[in-house]
C-alpha cells in the first residue's frame, strides 16, 4: 500500500489534472465568486477544507459504509463540513460571508467534492486522501484567484481592495471594464485559462 | 461484516445522523452569540450610515469603528407608538458600546405584522388599540451639529423581506438619508436596492401628505418630491419597498408632526424656507 506517489496526489490536481481546467467542473461557483479576490481566497480557502476533510472522513468510514446509501453517507458528510465553514464564516469573517451568500452553501453541491469521494477516498486511505481532497482543492482555488486577479484588477482597479490602477489614469480617461464584472466575462477568461495550459500541455489536446 | 444487510444499513444511517446534528448543534449554540452581535453590528451600521448621509464629510468604511461612532453621534433611541407617544428607551451605549441595542429584523416583522393588521381592519375601536400597542424604533443623532432622526421601514419583497432606515431632517419630512438591505432578492435586479446608486436618490426627498407618504414607481421621478424611480427589471421588489416605505411612515406620522412642529417653534423668528422649494433644489440638484 505505501506504493503511492505522493509528489503525484499532490501536484496533479493542480497543474495536469486540474478539476476546473481539465475536469469542467465547479464551474458555476467559480463565476460567481470571482468578482474580487478577497471573496475568491475564502472561497478557495474553504473548498480547501471540505473537500480535504470530507474525503479524510469518508476515507475512515469507508469500509463500513453500506454500498446501497453510500452517495447517501458522503453528502451527510459533505453537508456536516459546508454547514461547519459556513457557521465559522458567519461568525468569524461576517462581511466575506454576506458576499459569498448561498455560494458557501453550494459547496455541498460542487462536483468536485463528490468526484473526489468517489474517484479517490472510497478506495484510497485516510491520509493519501486527505492529500488528494486538499490538492483538488487547491487546483479549484488557484484557478478562482487567478480569474479573480484579472476580474478584479480591470474591473475595479483594485486587488484585495487596494487601489492598483492610480487616480491619475481615471483622469486621463481610462475606465474600468464594466464588462469584466459580469459572468460572460468570467467564462471567456476561463476558456483563456483552458487555451494557454492545453498550449503548454500537448497531451491534453484532443486530436 | 454483511455491510449490505437491511438492519445494518438502518441502523448505520440512524447513528450518522444523529451524530453529525449532535456535531452541528453543538457548534452552532456555541458560535451563536458572535454570529448575533455580528447581526447586531450590522444594524447598527445600517442605521448609522444612513444618518451620516445628512453629512457628506462623514464617510463610513470597513475601518471605522461604527460602535464607537455610533455611541457618539447618537443622542436617543426609544420606542414610539402609533399615536406619536414614547414609549421604552433603548440602551445608546454611551456607558459601554457592547450594550448598545438596537431592534432585530424579527422585531421589525413584529411591528410590520401589527401594521398590517391595522391596515386591514376595519373597526376603529380594535385599530387604536393595536395602534397602541405598537412600539416603532425611533433614532435621534446628532450629525455634526445636524439633528437627524432614523426610522426603519419593512416589506416584504420577492424572495424575502426588504428592510431599511431612513433619515429625517429637523423638520421630521426632508429625506437626509437612506439605506436598505434584503434577505435574499435578486442579483443584479432587486439585490440593487441595497447599492449607493439606488438608496442615494431618496437624499433631498421629501414625505409627502395624505394617503401616500412615499412613493417607489416606475418612470422619471427626480423632480417629484415624493417619490424615486422604482429599479428596471425588479418591479416585485421596488413596489413592495414603496409600500413597505409608505405603511411604515404613515405610522411615524403622527410622531413626525410634533417634530416639525418643535423645529418650525425653534426658527420661529428667521423666515422657515418654504419646503417645497428647498425640495426642488435638491431635486434639480440630484440631476
Amino acid at each position: 500500500m505505501s506504493d503511492i506517489n505522493y509528489k503525484e496526489v499532490l501536484l496533479k490536481p493542480i497543474f495536469k489534472g486540474n478539476p476546473v481546467t481539465v475536469l469542467v467542473l465547479g464551474i458555476c461557483s467559480s463565476l460567481a465568486v470571482t468578482v474580487q479576490l478577497k471573496g475568491a481566497f475564502v472561497m478557495a480557502l474553504s473548498v480547501i477544507i471540505v473537500t480535504g476533510l470530507s474525503s479524510f472522513v469518508v476515507s475512515i468510514i469507508r469500509n463500513s459504509i453500506p454500498n446501497r446509501i453510500r452517495i447517501i453517507v458522503q453528502l451527510v458528510v459533505v453537508a456536516l463540513m459546508v454547514i461547519l465553514v459556513d457557521q465559522f464564516l458567519k461568525a468569524y469573517a461576517y462581511s466575506i460571508s454576506k458576499t459569498l451568500s448561498v455560494y458557501v452553501g453550494l459547496i455541498i453541491t460542487n462536483c468536485i467534492v463528490m468526484g473526489r469521494i468517489e474517484a479517490y477516498a472510497l478506495g484510497n486511505r485516510p491520509i493519501p486522501s486527505l492529500l488528494d481532497g486538499l490538492a483538488n482543492g487547491a487546483g479549484y482555488g488557484l484557478i478562482l484567484i487567478v480569474v479573480a486577479f484579472f476580474r478584479e484588477l480591470l474591473g475595479s482597479g483594485t486587488l484585495f481592495g487596494y487601489r492598483i490602477i492610480p487616480q491619475s489614469f481615471y483622469d486621463a480617461g481610462y475606465m474600468d471594464n464594466g464588462l469584466v464584472i459580469l459572468p460572460p466575462m468570467a467564462l471567456i477568461l476561463l476558456g483563456l485559462i483552458v487555451w494557454i495550459q492545453r498550449s503548454f500541455q500537448k497531451d491534453l489536446q484532443e486530436k | 461484516m454483511n455491510t449490505n444487510g437491511n438492519i445494518y444499513t438502518v441502523i448505520y444511517s440512524t447513528v450518522l445522523v444523529i451524530l453529525v446534528a449532535a456535531i452541528l448543534a453543538f457548534v452552532a449554540m456555541s458560535l451563536q452569540d458572535k454570529q448575533n452581535e455580528n447581526v447586531k453590528i450590522e444594524t447598527i451600521t445600517k442605521v448609522l450610515t444612513a444618518a451620516a448621509q445628512a453629512d457628506e464629510s462623514v464617510t463610513i468604511d470597513e475601518t471605522t469603528d461604527v460602535l464607537k461612532m455610533y455611541s457618539e453621534a447618537i443622542t436617543d433611541a426609544f420606542y414610539v407608538n402609533g399615536d406619536g407617544a414614547v414609549g421604552a428607551r433603548m440602551n445608546m451605549g454611551k456607558e459601554n458600546v457592547k450594550d448598545i441595542q438596537v431592534p432585530s429584523t424579527s422585531d421589525l416583522k413584529t411591528q410590520n405584522d401589527i401594521l398590517k393588521k391595522i391596515d386591514g381592519s376595519k373597526d376603529e375601536a380594535s385599530k387604536e388599540e393595536l395602534r397602541k400597542s405598537l412600539a416603532l424604533p425611533v433614532f435621534v443623532f446628532d450629525i455634526n451639529g445636524r439633528k437627524v432622526t432614523v426610522i426603519p421601514c419593512y416589506g416584504a419583497g420577492l424572495w424575502g423581506p426588504v428592510w431599511g432606515y431612513i433619515a429625517l431632517a429637523e423638520d421630521g419630512k426632508t429625506i437626509d438619508g437612506a439605506i436598505f438591505d434584503h434577505k435574499g432578492e435578486t442579483p443584479g435586479l432587486g439585490a440593487k436596492i441595497a447599492e449607493p446608486a439606488f438608496y442615494l436618490s431618496f437624499k433631498g426627498k421629501a414625505f409627502g401628505n395624505g394617503e401616500t407618504v412615499f412613493a417607489v414607481e416606475k418612470g422619471k421621478h427626480d423632480d417629484e418630491p415624493a417619490c424615486v424611480d422604482a429599479i428596471s427589471g425588479a418591479t416585485i421588489t421596488s413596489q413592495a419597498l414603496g409600500k413597505g416605505i409608505n405603511l411604515w411612515a404613515k405610522s411615524y406620522q403622527p410622531y413626525l408632526q410634533t417634530l416639525s412642529v418643535t423645529a418650525a417653534a425653534d426658527t420661529c423668528a428667521t423666515a422657515l424656507p418654504e419646503p417645497a422649494m428647498s425640495q426642488t433644489e435638491n431635486g434639480s440638484n440630484d440631476l
